[in-house]
């Protein structure tokens, strides 16, 4: 186990040097000199100068590269261009509003697409199936903008049944009051696609072998599909739900943007309507790490889940 | 001697696989269906762009808000609709005579105020512009955006696949790399951060924004067939007779895999259509001027707390309308260029 572990720590080091490099080279070849941008418009050539020494910008390229390097390691990103506040602060205190919108989500969209998804895979091939398919394609066709728009002026502006926007100091507040509406439409918009994905897991398992013998053995259909079948389909479940994580977190911005809601979605449009290049950097970086270190955890979850599972 | 002269009988040539797929998918109601409808918006798409259809989509021919023909005309807005009588002079006004020298040097210019429509088939927007021609040019806008995003994505992916699935080796190594890094950034946010990079608005960037972040899909699906194909008998043929490299690729290899690219690239547009859509609506994506259905959202957005649903409904329907269509047939293009998925 532990040799696995350490084995899966050193091969991350390459992917995420290529993060560090590319993020580097996106930052400081593409986006141009920031130094105009930060020295605003009455820019004379020793502003400039010194905003190119304090950013380090005069120096060659691979000292530049280590002070990114050591920004990643220290957490140490500095303020932010925009608003002067540290940007590991932002991160810290950007990330507790994220997360009661997420984890929620994530948790409904989870069981309710393994359910419904088991459900369907019952009564694969009729016509409610088909016509649960095409629901699906439709509902997600629809974009999820149009859903936000609508439910956010239907529900919480022209019924009043939630807030249409705001956030509180408590935590009880913000996930009974302000966090319901956008969970509920993020519910909406992911179900279908989760329910999609899932049915193909469960539909791949259900014409296997040890199915039809449980059938043989005389075990209910019912049995077979909730306990059989699911154990089976859950790795790629796991795989697709661990894997998502941190995608969603910057996933929900609309969300966050819409109903106010200080995550860090909403900082990161900001900080692109802003210009802002050291939060972008540091948010990149880290859900890049993030991603990779949700994808282990995935693999190692698969072992708690099958047994059959070796990590070597 | 030939068989087939002998027995009487034409040569027999067994269909290929393009013809086998076109006839599994003409029996399939459900994607000739949307492949008509995915043509109709192609047809469009074509018309608007060769200035045909939608090309005066920015002249203000109705009333401001003139809602949809259904609905009737909006008796708040019925005065508007007639030409404008001139205002009344102002006699306390020391500047009124040479006002009025100014007015009738001005009248004499411009062409004579125009009736505007007090409805529309589809209503119109806050200046008046008639909604279904703006929901037309816009959907040019979206659906050129997503078709050549697509084609730039896939080809990269193709290309990167072809060289990494047919050298192996370090080759293989270095895009895996590669695509390593690529998909540890999660898609939205490495399509956000080159978009703060770029700075600059315009539909090529985002064409590109969309094209260079999306290959890494279409890379690993031709990769793996291209690690099928490299070992099969005809590319030995090919190795035998002295073809390049490049040739056993492109010219041998592609044809055998390029339906893998083709669903690819079916799959890729709708995603992209959403995420032009997003990225306009938040305006990183087309620039002041240019129309597309996520500016038209982003507009909508606000009309729709005044009550105007109608140009949401348009732009959002259209949409709906597109993407439905194009996901069947790209669901139908797969299984009838696959048919042992199923």
């Amino acid at each position: 186990m532990l040799p696995y572990l350490l084995r899966r720590l050193w091969q991350m080091l390459p992917t995420m040097a290529g993060v560090v490099v590319l993020v580097f080279v996106l930052f400081n070849w593409v986006g141009g000199d920031p130094s105009y941008l930060l020295a605003g418009k009455m820019a004379d050539a020793r502003a400039i100068a010194n905003i190119r020494a304090q950013l380090g910008l005069d120096q060659p390229w691979f000292v530049q590269l280590a002070i990114f390097a050591r920004q990643i390691l220290t957490f140490d990103f500095g303020n932010a261009w925009s608003t002067g506040e540290p940007v590991a602060h932002i991160i810290a205190s950007r990330l507790g509003p994220s997360l009661t919108v997420l984890v929620p989500l994530t948790v409904l969209e989870t069981v309710l697409g393994i359910a419904l998804a088991l459900a369907i895979a019952f009564v694969r091939g009729s016509l409610t199936d088909r016509l649960v398919m095409v629901a699906c394609t439709a509902g997600m066709s629809v974009s999820i903008l149009v859903y936000i728009i609508v439910f956010q002026y239907g529900l919480a502006y022209k019924l009043g049944l939630f807030p249409v926007q705001g956030w509180g100091e408590r935590f009880s507040e913000n996930l009974l009051r302000y966090a319901t509406l956008p969970i509920l439409i993020g519910l909406a918009v992911s179900v279908a696609p989760t329910l999609r994905l899932f049915r193909s897991f469960v539909l791949d398992e259900v014409a296997q072998d040890y199915v039809r013998t449980a059938r043989a053995k005389g075990l209910s259909e019912r049995r077979i599909v909730w306990v059989h079948v699911l154990r089976n389909a859950a790795i790629p479940i796991i795989t697709y739900v661990m894997a998502n994580l941190p995608a969603l977190l910057i996933g929900a911005f609309l969300l966050e943007r819409f109903f106010g809601i200080p995550g860090i979605g909403r900082e990161v449009i900001l900080a692109v309507e802003r210009s802002d290049f050291p939060v972008i950097k540091a948010v990149t970086v880290y859900v890049a790490m993030a991603t990779m270190v949700f994808n282990l955890l995935a693999d190692l979850l698969y072992q708690a889940v099958d047994p059959r599972v070796q990590l070597k | 001697m030939n068989y087939a002269a002998a027995s009487g009988l034409a040569p027999a040539t067994s269909p290929g696989l393009w013809t086998l797929a076109w006839r599994r998918l003409r029996a399939d109601r459900v994607a000739m269906a949307s492949l008509a409808v995915v043509g109709l918006f192609l047809l469009s798409v074509l018309l608007s762009a060769a200035g045909l259809v939608a090309a005066d989509w920015e002249r203000e021919v109705a009333v401001n808000y003139a809602p949809p023909g259904f609905i009737g005309p909006d008796p708040a807005l019925a005065a508007l609709a007639r030409p404008q009588p001139p205002a009344p002079p102002n006699a306390f006004d020391p500047l009124q005579p040479d006002i009025e020298a100014l007015q009738a040097e001005l009248r004499r210019g411009a062409a004579a105020p125009v009736a505007r429509a007090a409805t529309l088939p589809f209503g119109a927007d806050k200046w008046g512009h008639d909604v279904l021609k703006k929901t037309v040019k816009g959907g040019q806008t979206s659906i050129v955006v997503g078709l050549v995003a697509a084609l730039v994505a896939v080809g990269l992916g193709t290309l990167f696949g072809a060289l990494s699935g047919f050298y192996g080796g370090l080759v293989d190594d270095l895009f895996n790399w590669f695509y390593n890094v690529f998909t540890a950034i999660p898609s939205i946010l490495m399509i956000l951060t080159v978009a703060a990079v770029l700075q600059t608005k315009g539909v090529l960037n985002i064409v590109l924004i969309l094209g260079l972040t999306g290959w890494t899909g279409p890379y690993r699906l031709i990769r793996a067939e291209y690690i099928k194909h490299k070992a099969r008998e005809y590319v030995m043929a090919a190795d035998a007779i002295g073809a390049s490299d490049w040739r056993k690729m492109f010219v041998h290899i592609f044809p055998n895999v390029s339906h893998v690219a083709l669903v690819q690239v079916s799959i890729l547009v709708v995603g992209f259509i959403k995420a032009e859509v997003i990225l306009s609506f938040l305006g990183f994506g087309v620039p002041v001027g240019v129309v597309s259905w996520g500016s038209m959202l982003n507009e909508a957005q606000n009309e729709l707390i005044l009550g105007k649903w109608w140009q949401l409904a348009a732009a959002a329907g259209a949409m709906a309308l597109l993407v439905t269509a194009f996901s069947l047939f790209a669901d139908a293009l797969r299984d009838a260029l696959d048919p042992k998925l199923k």
